[in-house]
């Protein structure tokens, strides 16, 4: 088996939004929406402050709750790699996986369906990374399969501080961010 | 920063499912249906170039998909990109499909700023402007042409110009961005730092940025050096009124007084001589006019500094110990947009003497001594001598500026002294919002004969044009090539990708018409522009087939280091590094920087800051429709308690009002504990007044409309724009 992730650096990140336009045009994504989006959480007070940068997007959770609520079995987990993925065919476009989703990942696209992040399985199946990983110049961004303990990914988690989004919310989300 | 802007428009997504080929074993029934389709490689074509986005020029690869752009990625070839573009590199494919470019060659059908046009053939467009021109040849001489252009798109218009005999060709580049620095690090070390600069921030153990916004200017390798930088855990230090996102990633944050920069930096210098941790051997070796220079930063110590800075004392000393503790790998980055409060040369000059101190300029972790591959130019025949020289030689009101000012011309075409200005070209540059006073620039233009714009779009000073002319952008054009100076020498090729879609022409076509309609043919040997590549090419000894296919070429790294055999030069008058200047105290100037308090602004205003984001470049490419998509309105960037006081929140709407009276457009505000509460920022490029740039019309605010006032540099002529003060309006 092989559960995909990715591991995002945050004190290497400078917000950028590099990995937004990749994403939109490797993906066509169209204008007025994105699938991945830069947060800036700021904590303290002039001038002692602590600024965390992160590139967000859809966790592909281990225990995603858009697969659980989906009525047509369009929102389903992929075998490779558990990424979660809507069958643009098979959606309604009832939004029911919007409301679900924790970290407000969706959105339904003019054509009708639901869409978000797919890891860019497209480029991943022919041995590329995700669009956003791969054009990001501060380099701060990993992506691999967990189940394989000599991975970048497992590596970068066994040696680094790390939390993930919403952990409280039972997801047990794939994307990690180094701090 | 999560984008909900933009009204969706429908666009068919190329994921599409198609018949399952994975589907055994699925976890999930519907996985059956879930495979998607991959790009197929065929169709697929990918055509190395060089970005446009900015100036930085990195090599790019653009992947065309069934005859349609897809996308653009780094050129791994490229020591610039290293394979990794910026996002607006990335974003490039939208200056592409940019609903709102200019298509066809333009003439005015009303008065002057009112957008009315008439469009035309090239050959009506090009007969106009040459009998335009002409008639400035015959009734006043062709200095009174001057032009306005950046970037390197404008090597060929340049060519004709001055085949003309045009002698006033101004980049605002200069007065308006790097000029103080090139020209504080050329009295001090007798070169400039150029662009790329030649930073070594890859092996900087200590890395000192003041207002430098790496990661929000998104000088490509700059940032992936930073990243680097931080990664491996260097030491940063960062001065800024703004906690930028630099400073997030520092050592030691210091929230410096606006306009106070000089001030530390000599309380810097102070504590690196006095405590004698300034590089001994290095001084004395390339030193000239130490001794002067260091009883002249005798009074400036950090407790001097503290009332003027707000920077206390111990933090001014453990930042320069900090600094000497890792010279000479301690790089004092010059910045690059350096017109601030009019005494930017000096500052720059001393950010220039401190670098000196920790020896870092020739040596590793600070300044390396670039090399560019050695490409001749194409032999053209010699241009006419001109019969008046250009405005700068005439003038002594700015010794040390080493390029034409944008802003002397602009008041040389209003006063008429010490000649006529009748005609402007301005390429590539969108003069109403790079030129502070607006108002100014607009009583320039009123004077003039001709005002001809090359440009991709339909900027605001292209509505001030007589005649517009719509130049490909650089995915359908050939360029000038790109011999760099850099780190490792290269040379990069920028060829078409796809065709343009309009009436639009290459830069190199334009003005190569342009010369035949003026009786100038003779100018360009060449027909065609890779018969003018190849020439270029062939005579330096390499392969335009091999650019052609690669986008790019490398050279053969010679040493950069003085420590492993880089020439230790310094094209000074003392042929050493001064940190004494006799040419500046025998110009009349402070031969080692002085500090001034700057004015503080009327009581109750903001002092007004601008800067750039990551996904904008200037005012050129909000019509984008990608970037636009991810960033489509400034927003304005003020002290959370100072938001409280004033009963404003987040994502409310205000106006500015300048010193003069002036008011912006309505922007967003920014409430944050980011920023010190005596000044507000904005990113720059924002608030378009031009209705023909439908997409971005009127979205956020400007802060050029709000720069009335600028100070000089008395150096160089640069225009410190930091000096502007305002008051915040509620409502829209
Ligand atoms: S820094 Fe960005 S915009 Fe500038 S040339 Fe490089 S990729 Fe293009």
């Amino acid at each position: 088996m092989s559960r995909f992730a990715m591991v995002i650096d945050t004190h290497r990140c400078v917000g950028c939004q590099d990995c937004v336009v990749a994403c939109k045009t490797e993906n066509n994504v169209p204008e007025g929406y994105t699938r991945d989006w830069i947060a800036e959480e700021v904590h303290g007070e002039f001038p002692t402050l602590h600024l965390e940068l992160r590139s967000e997007r859809c966790n592909h959770c281990s225990n995603p709750p858009c697969v659980a609520c989906c009525p047509t079995g369009a929102s389903h987990v992929h075998p490779l790699g558990g990424v979660v993925l809507v069958s643009h065919d098979l959606c309604i476009g009832c939004k029911a996986c919007l409301a679900a989703c924790p970290y407000d990942a969706r959105f339904i696209h003019p054509d009708g369906y639901a869409d978000k992040c797919t890891f860019c399985i497209h480029r991943v199946e022919r041995g590329l990374d995700p669009a956003c990983v791969s054009v990001c110049p501060a380099h701060c961004m990993h992506f691999g399969d967990l189940d394989d303990p000599r991975s970048e990914v497992s590596r970068l988690l066994a040696s680094r501080n790390h939390h993930a989004l919403l952990p409280e919310a039972g997801t047990n989300p794939n994307i990690f961010y180094l701090t | 920063m999560r984008t909900d802007s933009g009204n969706p428009v429908s666009r068919r997504s190329f994921l599409k499912i198609s018949a399952a080929t994975i589907a055994a074993g699925a976890a999930a029934g519907s996985a059956l249906h879930a495979v998607y389709e991959t790009p197929r490689e065929k169709g697929i074509r990918r055509v190395p170039t060089y970005c446009d986005l900015c100036f930085w020029k990195c090599g790019a690869i653009a992947t065309v998909r069934d005859g349609r752009l897809w996308k653009i990625e780094g050129n791994p070839l490229d020591p610039l990109s290293r394979g990794r573009l910026c996002p607006r590199g990335t974003g490039g494919v939208g200056a592409h499909f940019d609903p709102d470019r200019l298509r066809t060659p333009l003439l005015r059908a009303s008065e002057r700023g009112r957008e009315v046009w008439r469009p035309v053939s090239w050959e009506e467009a090009l007969d106009f402007l040459a009998s335009k021109m002409r008639a400035i040849q015959t009734n006043y001489g062709p200095e009174s042409m001057a032009a306005f252009v950046h970037g390197i798109g404008g090597t060929f218009l340049k060519h004709t110009l001055k085949a003309y005999g045009a002698v006033n060709i101004a980049a605002p580049s200069f007065a308006q961005c790097r000029g103080p620095r090139d020209t504080a690090f050329r009295l001090t070390f007798g070169d400039d730092v150029g662009s790329p600069e030649r930073t070594d921030i890859e092996n900087a153990q200590c890395l000192v940025l003041i207002g430098s916004h790496l990661g929000e200017n998104m000088h490509n390798t700059q940032v992936q050096e930073f990243a680097n930088a931080v990664g491996r855990g260097a030491s940063i230090i960062v001065a800024d009124p703004r906690f930028s996102v630099a400073a997030s990633k520092a050592k030691f944050y210091l929230p410096v007084k606006p306009g106070t920069d000089l001030a530390l930096l000599l309380a810097w210098m102070n504590v690196i001589v006095s405590e004698k941790l300034y590089d001994k051997e290095y001084v004395g070796k390339y030193g000239f006019g130490f001794e002067q220079f260091a009883a002249s930063v005798v009074p400036y110590t950090p407790e001097w500094a503290y009332p003027e800075t707000g920077i206390e004392p111990e933090t001014i000393r453990a930042t320069a110990r900090e600094m000497a503790r890792y010279r000479p790998a301690t790089l004092v980055h010059p910045g690059r947009h350096s017109n601030w409060y009019g005494d930017d040369t000096q500052r720059e000059r001393a950010i220039a003497l401190l670098n000196a101190l920790l020896g870092s300029w020739g040596r590793k972790g600070g300044f390396y001594i670039p090399s560019s591959m050695d490409v001749p130019g194409y032999p053209y025949p010699a241009v006419p001598k001109p019969s008046r020289p250009a405005l700068r030689a005439m003038s002594n009101k700015f010794p040390f500026a080493n390029e034409d000012i944008s802003t002397s011309v602009r008041e040389a075409t209003i006063t008429g002294q010490p000649y006529p200005i009748k005609g402007w070209m301005v390429y590539a540059t969108n003069l109403i919002n790079s030129l502070p006073n607006q108002d100014e620039t607009i009583r320039a233009i009123r004077q003039l004969d001709l005002l001809v714009v090359v440009d991709v779009i339909p900027s605001e000073i292209a509505g001030w044009a007589d005649v517009v002319l719509p130049e490909s952008v650089y995915l359908e054009r050939h360029d000038e090539m790109n011999p760099e100076l850099f780190k490792q020498p290269f040379i990069a090729l920028r060829q078409p990708v796809v065709p343009a879609p309009d009436n639009q022409k290459p830069n190199w076509w334009i003005a190569r018409r342009l010369a035949e309609k003026l009786g100038l043919g003779a100018y360009y040997p060449w027909k065609t522009i890779d018969e003018y590549l190849e020439h270029r090419l062939t005579a330096g000894g390499y392969s335009y087939e091999q650019l052609k296919k690669q986008g790019i070429i490398r050279g053969k790294q010679p040493p950069i280091y003085f420590d492993d055999g880089a020439p230790a030069q310094f094209d000074t008058p003392s042929k050493k590094i001064e940190f004494y200047s006799t040419q500046l105290a025998q110009a009349g100037f402070d031969p080692v920087p002085k500090y001034t308090r700057p004015d503080p602004g009327p009581p109750g205003y903001y002092r007004l800051l601008f800067g750039r984001a990551p996904v904008h470049s200037f005012s050129r490419t909000q019509t984008n429709p990608l970037l636009s998509d991810v960033m489509s309105e400034n927003s304005l960037w003020l002290n959370a308690r100072e938001a409280q006081k004033l009963d404003l929140k987040s994502g409310d709407y205000v106006r500015l009002r300048n010193q003069d009276g002036k008011l912006s457009n309505p922007i967003k505000l920014k409430a944050t504990e980011r920023i010190r509460p005596d000044c507000v920022f904005m990113v720059h490029g924002f608030g378009h007044t031009s209705k023909a740039l439908r997409s971005a019309y009127g979205k956020g605010a400007s802060d050029a409309g709000l720069i009335t006032r600028y100070k000089n540099d008395p150096l160089m002529g640069g225009t410190g724009m930091n000096v502007n003060f305002v008051t915040i309006e509620k409502g829209a």
